[in-house]
């Protein structure tokens, strides 16, 4: 019982010790789902619909972008002093740059965009407005450049919530430029 | 944002009265195309003109002080064909510290000074300065029409710089993108490193510069003290990039000057598996490695899908890699940013190279079959 005793004690300090590392990873996905919600990212990122009470965000697909069975061949055809337009579902964008499509920001190992991202290159393509954070320009109206004032640690946030978000299969597709 | 939403809301149900928010919320993220950049930190506000830099002892004759190093790297960074001149400045009695020599260590105090020219004409002039605290001051000057004296650029950059082919216009890059290369590797510092300044120097490079006196190289720093620590080996055998051919080196070269800031095995990119970037310390060339007959990872926007390696031995064209270096489309081009036209003699370069290793590919296998 002598020899047991030191182990006993060193057990009962370990088995708390776990739960607050636990606790640490949960609070952290919490606070991530408490930015996304704050910061807007289902305006764009979850496809819209008209629902009993009006326009609200499709919450089974929830922040899984543009729907891919929603063909768009073509940016708006506007007239002055129109510059840009969205489309029903708000996941698609037209305007100067071409017409934007917004990502699969869910879980998805094969149409998630994060699917290859590591946290830094997340935290670096908001800091950046660049695709990985050193690659293609990310197009509007994403605006990255308000999230860029974020902080390392809510960024980090963000995207622990964002790697544990159901996923959805839905492969959207691929920007397309400006008329000529 | 909130007003999108509610904009949003109105056109969906088509109760749109004002339609105001929305076009403004349009015009706002139209003119984020800029894009601004995240604040310069506390390593510094830059000098407010490029002569505040100390980059000339006569401003008005645009005299260089002549205890500024000029330099000129082997496989320089092609920039819309704009013509540079480099120079660097060491605090007295500092050296550089190229005891890894992928990665030097420049001793606070450190500037550098990168100016860009257009058919005889200054455009910009970049500076970097190591800052006691260990970080990198940023900027870029640009010069007045007279070519008098250059002016800090906004942290967001300048676009329409100089005009361009194509109706298109050089640009002045924001720090932001300046950094999105810079801290892409081991060292923020490009263009000035071991095998940049290696005197086993490429006659081959792609937009090879000549030296400008006093032919700063290895040996040069070395001997004047500049630089301490550099493994002898490196001075006793320079490094030179190992290719079966002139055309290989040279596109190797090309590609570790132009791509392998970003792509390399130590950067944050490093999960891509592309390695442009050559090593001075490991046989073996990662470029040729990372991309011969290597699958494409994930298209680009825009690309072709017969693009499924990303070199294809004697097939340049459904190459991925010259796919990306042969388009301006934002989404698809190769580099990402700090040029807007394509590099037609790199094209040039690396369709020869890709066109070359399928025969001697072929080559070989007929070898073996004899």
């Amino acid at each position: 019982m002598h020899r047991a005793l030191p182990l006993m004690v060193v057990t009962a300090f370990m088995v708390p010790s776990a739960v607050p590392a636990q606790d640490g990873a949960g609070a952290q996905v919490k606070r991530g789902e408490y930015l996304v919600s704050i910061a807007g990212c289902h305006d764009c990122h979850t496809p819209w619909t008209t629902g009993s009470a009006g326009p609200e965000p499709d919450m089974k697909r929830a922040l899984s972008g543009h729907p891919q069975d929603l063909t768009i061949s073509a940016p708006a055809t506007l007239s002055p002093p129109w510059s840009g337009a969205m489309n029903p579902t708000s996941t698609a964008w037209s305007g100067p740059w071409g017409v934007s499509f917004s990502a699969n920001l869910t879980s998805d190992p094969e149409t998630g965009v994060l699917r290859d991202f590591s946290e830094q290159q997340f935290i670096q393509t908001i800091r950046t407005g660049r695709h990985q954070g050193q690659g293609r320009p990310i197009l509007p109206p994403m605006p990255w450049p308000a999230y860029a004032n974020m902080t390392d640690d809510d960024l980090k946030a963000v995207f622990a919530y964002l790697r544990q978000v159901p996923p959805v299969k839905n492969k959207v597709p691929d920007p397309l430029p400006p008329k000529q | 944002m909130a007003k999108g939403i509610a904009a949003k809301r109105l056109l969906m149900t088509g109760q749109v009265r004002c339609p105001v928010a929305i076009g403004a919320a349009l015009i706002a993220v139209g003119m984020l195309r800029s894009g601004p950049a995240v604040p310069q930190n506390a390593a510094g506000t830059p000098p407010a003109t490029l002569q505040e830099t100390g980059l000339y002892t006569d401003q008005d004759r645009l005299q260089v002080d002549p205890a500024h190093l000029a330099f000129a790297p082997q496989y320089p960074l092609w920039s819309d064909g704009a013509a540079k001149r480099r120079w660097i400045s060491l605090p007295p009695g500092t050296a550089i510290d190229g005891s890894n020599p992928e990665a030097w260590v420049f001793p606070v105090g450190t500037r550098f000074w990168k100016e860009f020219s257009f058919n005889g004409q200054r455009v910009e002039t970049r500076y970097l300065e190591r800052k006691p605290d260990g970080q990198w001051l940023y900027a870029a000057y640009a010069w007045s029409a007279d070519g008098r004296d250059a002016q800090l650029v906004s942290a967001r950059g300048k676009r329409g710089a100089y005009p361009l082919a194509g109706g298109r216009s050089h640009t002045i890059p924001g720090v932001t993108d300046c950094k999105a290369c810079h801290q892409g590797g081991p060292s923020e510092v490009l263009g000035f490193g071991t095998l940049q300044l290696s005197p086993e120097r490429d006659p081959d490079a792609p937009h090879a510069e000549l030296q400008p006196e006093p032919h700063v190289d290895l040996g040069y720093l070395v001997d004047n003290g500049l630089l301490v620590g550099l493994p002898k080996a490196l001075l006793d055998a320079p490094p030179r990039i190992a290719a079966a051919t002139a055309t290989e080196r040279a596109a190797l070269g090309y590609m570790h000057g132009n791509c392998g800031h970003c792509h390399n095995e130590r950067g944050s990119l490093q999960n891509i598996g592309l390695f442009l970037r050559h090593s001075v310390t490991n046989a073996g060339e990662p470029a040729a490695m990372s991309t011969i007959k290597q699958a494409v990872k994930k298209q680009a926007p825009g690309q072709s899908p017969d693009a499924v390696l990303r070199v294809e031995p004697g097939y340049p064209d459904r190459s991925g890699v010259m796919q990306r270096i042969s388009s301006r489309y934002p989404a698809l081009q190769m580099p990402p940013l700090g040029t807007e036209l394509i590099d037609d003699e790199a094209v040039r370069l690396l369709n020869r190279w890709i066109a070359e290793k399928g025969a001697s590919i072929r080559q070989a296998s007929a070898n073996q079959g004899r």
